[in-house]
């Protein structure tokens, strides 16, 4: 038994670990120990609420056997995933953490008594509306992650999915959520608090199915940021400093990399979230583009050019991931530094499915993270390097979004691949990106396409170095 | 007169909310995956919520729906936390600084 003081102490110095194992992730070194710390914090949270509760019979038991379920199956599911599924693994866990908070909301719901709330039929007004605003915000993460989930996982179509009075449907749902819940504390009565939860479901459905695939890093982010201002909600409704200011610290999170992922792609966060980019522009590019001399080469050519270079940089996309390449690409530099060729990495911030995706995949092949660079650090590297080695990605490095105002990608940082001696492109085939647009950077003197699978590709380029 | 609880606790979030702002941009882009698992590992700490929601009554209507809802979030939160906090460990163990000789 601990005196509420005492609690609301102990649920500040966890608050205050959580913030530090965000202040740990400002450098790889310090970035272990700030892991801890939230570990350490969150074991803290979950003791002193249990003592604080003091219940040791039979449901105590209960939660004990729950915790270790819970527990040893996001323990496999930690160990067992593999890096390039991480997209889809941090959705899945969004959509936890949503329906999480529905639960918390609706027991305290309907047992308004063991949180101090008032009683049944008779909520304190300020709890109702923070509870119901935690469950709704719960249930948009939940049913919007579940979406997102499938879509990167290729269960469900990544093109974005639109129709007639789209927007406007979400609008009105968005305003019938404000009147149940005014409605909720004038009459108290039960259904409408149902009804709340359930448009929520559907909102959250509604809002992601227009999003397209490469727009999902600013979904999963908004997720993420979500996820955390449900939590503040639930924080309030159960008067909790430790879930106020985790609340607080992941939603902020979320929203700033929201932030940094539109800005990678110079896009506003409605123009994302109002979805389908890729289904209006394609027509526009495609037609129009008459057949253009693509020079193509073989996995010699891509070898002998490297290999006599002095300095050679990669620039790693979304289709790396795909093919699996991370290994065979470091493999294939490993090469290349004994033949004493300076090898760096390029990293788009939108490259990828999620912020900081191709970080985490060369992480995995053994990349040492001082060879990775971001956009602004290495930009201006472009002109003096000899080769670049393009694997998987299109869009982020096409020239087009500097110098044709009419492009979709128009003001978009993109990284300066065009400005290097030569460049080598690992493609499938010419087929337009995403974004729906022909890369210039095809049909440049100086590309030399490489048609094939970027694994396969880099497995041949090792043998013929 | 005595300050509502409440306020007090909004003084709290907005503050915090701006801590979060400026420890997240410190955070370095090419940790940001771990940043979101580790962000939604913590924000799991609403298992303390499911904890009093299941706990709370006296024992002898332990599955009464509000204690069941609390017991199901239980759950739920125990995946995140022990996954979230783990895949994290897991990805942070990978990065690496060079080597100084390789083999």
């Amino acid at each position: 038994m601990i005196s509420v003081n005492l609690l609301a102490v102990f649920y500040l110095i966890s608050g205050v670990l959580f913030i530090l194992a965000l202040r740990g992730l400002s450098s790889p070194e310090t970035s272990r120990q700030g892991n801890l710390f939230g570990m350490i914090g969150m074991t803290i949270a979950i003791g002193v609420t249990i003592l604080s509760v003091g219940n040791f019979s039979t449901g105590f038991l209960y939660l004990l056997v729950l915790m270790l379920i819970g527990g040893s199956i996001g323990t496999f599911i930690a160990f067992k995933i593999p890096m390039t599924a991480m997209p889809e693994l941090v959705a899945g866990f969004h959509s936890l953490v949503g329906l999480a908070a529905v639960f918390v909301a609706i027991s305290a719901f309907l047992n308004p008594e063991v949180f101090n709330l008032g009683f049944q039929d008779n909520i304190k007004i300020a709890s109702l509306i923070e509870m119901s605003l935690g469950a709704a915000i719960g249930a948009i993460t939940f049913t919007g992650s579940v979406i997102a989930f499938l879509k990167l996982r290729g269960i469900m179509s990544g093109s974005s999915i639109t129709f007639v009075g789209q927007h406007y449907l979400n609008l009105a749902l968005g305003l019938i959520l404000v009147c149940l819940i005014f409605y909720l504390c004038k009459t108290q009565v039960d259904t409408w608090f149902w009804t709340i939860i359930i448009i929520s479901f559907l909102l959250g459905v509604l809002l992601i199915i227009p999003i397209g695939g490469a727009d999902m890093p600013v979904v999963i982010s908004m997720l993420n940021s979500y996820s955390g201002w449900a939590a503040a909600g639930i924080g309030f409704t159960l008067e909790n400093t430790a879930l106020i200011i985790t609340g607080a610290l992941v939603g902020s999170s979320g929203a700033i990399l929201s932030y940094i992922m539109c800005k990678g792609m110079n896009r506003s966060f409605f123009n994302v979230i109002l979805g389908g980019w890729g289904a209006t522009d394609q027509s526009s590019s495609s037609k129009s583009k008459e057949q253009k001399p693509v020079k193509s080469g073989n996995a010699d050519d891509a070898a002998f050019l490297m290999k006599n270079a002095s300095s050679v940089i990669i620039v790693p996309g979304y289709g790396m991931a795909v093919a699996q390449a991370q290994h065979a690409l470091r493999e294939m530099v490993d090469v290349l530094k004994k033949n004493g060729v300076k090898v760096t990495y390029a990293i788009h911030p939108v490259a990828g499915r999620m912020p900081g995706h191709m970080n985490v995949l060369l992480a995995e092949a053994n990349v040492p993270y001082d060879e990775v660079f971001e956009l602004e650090e290495i930009n201006n590297d472009f002109a003096n390097c000899d080769v670049v080695y393009v694997i998987g990605a299109n869009d982020v490095t096409n020239p087009v979004a500097k110098t044709d105002p009419q492009s979709p990608i128009y003001g978009m940082p993109i990284l300066d691949v065009e400005k290097s001696k030569s460049v080598l492109f690992v493609k499938r085939s010419l087929s337009p990106g995403y974004a729906g647009i022909d890369n210039d950077l095809f049909y440049r003197d100086n590309t030399l396409m490489l048609f094939s699978d970027a694994k396969k590709m880099t497995e041949d380029i090792i043998k013929s170095l | 007169m005595e300050v509502d609880p409440f306020i007090f606790r909004l003084s709290i979030f907005i503050l915090t909310i701006f801590i979060g702002y400026y420890v997240v941009w410190s955070v370095t882009p090419s940790l940001h995956t771990p940043l979101m698992s580790v962000t939604n590992a913590i924000s799991s700490v609403i298992i303390v919520g499911a904890i009093i929601a299941a706990l709370a009554s006296e024992a002898e209507n332990i599955f009464d729906a509000a204690n069941i809802f609390g017991f199901l979030a239980i759950i739920l939160a125990a995946v995140n936390i022990f996954g979230g906090f783990l895949v994290t460990q897991r990805m942070l163990a990978m990065y690496k600084k060079k080597k100084k000789d390789k083999k």
